[in-house]
Order: structure tokens, then sequence, then C-alpha cells
């Protein structure tokens, strides 16, 4: 019997090639909605339960929600590149070989001797029962142990949107201009 | 076969109208189960949003601004922000440190740790929530430029 492990693994390198070559950008918006899908299904295997949730709530349900909708506002196919450029595949190749190199060096899935098991990683298993009582160690580790990175996090959260949001304006609503395009910057800089 | 709308499909707006307030039923158990089970502030406001955005496509911008004006995702973006902050700040006024949640509660520093773990969450859901649902507004709300 095949594991399932290779299956996806198949399925995930097949639909990366296949994002690659497709030139129509609505089926590569719809590819990688199925890439994030396959990913979410991996880090299952990996129990990563919580890895796997938001790959799949952010990867496949949102972002392709947003791709699709930059997609309306633009071309569907994406413009045929006249010159084929050696330098850049050497690069795209060199960096993938050193990726894989790097690998080489790291230990083996699930070794218990790995060092990430080694340094802090049991304090904060044994707090999480014993102090926090949160059964899900993530979330005592997110929320309580590295509240600060969180609290980072939630602010580049917002920072980004805010960033959007300027360039964007916010999806104020503008009815009553039927017909024209209007190019002209967002009149309500409230946002 | 003339091109309908989206809008217009009447299968698909029985369907998600069925489907939205589970959707956001869903978002709000991943919230607040978020300390037993898998999930917790992020997943539960991508998936607060995604349930809007759903009512979005269906029913159309007007109507899902209609529903939930900008202003209150805007309020909501920094709301979020705001409430993680405040978590640290009272913590602080309880002479602890910044986000030290062991001194939120006066008896058992376990009571504590789980109202910082709830409250914490809640802001980062309502931000993430929000700022999906304000950049999708952002999509959403312009035309297309030649």
């Amino acid at each position: 019997m095949v594991p399932i492990e290779l299956v996806l693994f198949a399925f995930l390198i097949a639909t990366a090639a296949i994002i690659a070559m497709v030139r129509d950008l609505l089926s590569a918006a719809m590819l990688f909605g199925i890439f994030s899908l396959l990913s979410a299904g991996m880090m299952l295997l990996m129990d990563a339960v919580d890895v796997s949730f938001t790959e799949a709530a952010v990867g496949a349900g949102i972002s392709t929600v947003l791709i699709l909708g930059a997609l309306s506002l633009t071309d569907y196919a994406e413009k045929r590149s006249t010159q084929h450029r050696i330098s850049g595949k050497l690069v795209v190749l060199a960096t993938g070989g050193l990726l894989i190199y790097g690998t080489l060096d790291m230990p083996t899935y699930g070794d218990p001797a790995a060092p990430i098991h080694n340094h802090v990683a049991p304090e904060f298993v044994a707090g999480s029962r014993n102090k926090l009582e949160i059964p899900n160690i993530v979330t005592s580790v997110l929320a309580s142990y590295r509240s600060f990175d969180t609290f980072g996090e939630t602010t580049v959260v917002f920072t980004a949107a805010l960033g959007a949001m300027l360039l964007l304006g916010g999806g104020l609503p503008r009815r009553a201009q039927s017909g024209t395009p209007d190019d002209a910057p967002d009149e309500r800089g409230e946002s | 076969m003339p091109r309908r709308s989206i809008h217009e499909v009447l299968i698909l707006r029985v369907v998600s109208k069925g489907i939205f307030p589970f959707v956001l039923l869903f978002a709000l158990y991943v919230q607040f189960h978020g300390d037993f089970g898998p999930g917790g502030g992020f997943q539960a406001g991508v998936i607060f949003a995604a349930g809007w955005v759903l009512y979005g496509l269906v029913f159309g911008l007007t109507e899902l601004q209609k529903a939930l004006p900008p202003r209150w995702v805007e309020i909501g973006t920094a709301l979020g922000v705001l409430l993680y902050g405040g978590i640290g700040v009272w913590s602080m006024f309880a002479h602890g440190a910044f986000l030290d949640y062991n001194v939120l509660d006066h008896h058992s520093t376990v009571h504590g740790q789980h109202r910082g773990v709830f409250w914490v969450e809640l802001g980062v859901g309502i931000t993430v929530a929000s700022v999906m649902i304000g950049i999708f507004y952002g999509f959403a709300g312009r035309r297309r430029v030649r």
C-alpha cells in the first residue's frame, strides 16, 4: 500500500508544476486553492492540526477569494514573455538545490533528540498542563508563553490592513457614478 | 443561454443563506473552544470573515455593506489590537508585568491565565476578521481601471 504522504506529495508537486505552466490566471488561482488544501492535508498528517486549520482557512478560503477579487480588476491571461532568460532558471535551480542541501543537516522528522524538543519545549508542555491547565498546548504557547510575539503579530496584521485600506480605499461605497471609470484617488481620506 | 449574474442564481442564494449562520457559529466555536481543541483567534477570525465574504459574493457588496458597514470594520480592526494591549495594561494595573496573566485573578493563577488567554484570543479574532473583511471590501469596492 502506498503511504498517503507520498500521494499527497505527488499531488502537491503536480499542482505546483501545473501552476507554473498554466497561462490562465483564473485556473492558477483555483490551483493555488487546491495546493493549499493539499498542504493542509500534509500538516494534518504531521499532527499540526492548528497549522493545517489555518492553511485550509486562509490559503484555500480567503486568499483564493482575494486573488479572484484582484483578478476581476485586471486581465485573466498572463502576458506571454518574449524572452526566456536562462539566468532566472539557474537562480531558481540553485536556490532549490541549496534548500534541499540545507535539509540534509536537519534532524529526522519526529526525532525526540532534536534540539527543538530539548530547549524550552518540555517546560511548556508540562506548564501547559499543570500551571495553565489549557489542554491545547498551541494555544497556551501562542497566547500566554509567547504573548508578546502574538501581540506583535496582531499589530502586524493591523498595520498591513491599514496600508491596504489606505491604498484600496477600504471598500467605501461609491455609487451614483455610473459609467465613469474612476481613476481619481479616493475622495474619502478619513479611513 | 444568457449569462446570469451570480446574484440571480437561486440555488446559490438559498444554499448560502442556509450555510451562512452555521459558518459564523462554527467561527464562534473555534474562537471560544480554542483552549481545548484546535484553533484560536486567528482561525476563528478568518472563518468568521469567510462567512461574510460568502454573503457578499452571493448577495452583492451593497447588501453586505448594509449588514456590516465599512465603518464598523474599520473600528473592529483597531478594537482587537486595543483589546489585546488593554489586557497587558490591565495586568500592569494589577501589579504584574505587561501581559502577565497570573495576576488577573486574585484567587488562582490558573483562572487568571484562562481569563487572559480568553480576552487576548478575542482581540486577535476581532482584528483578523475585520482585516479580512476590510481587504475584501477594498478589492470588491473598486472598479476595473483600464
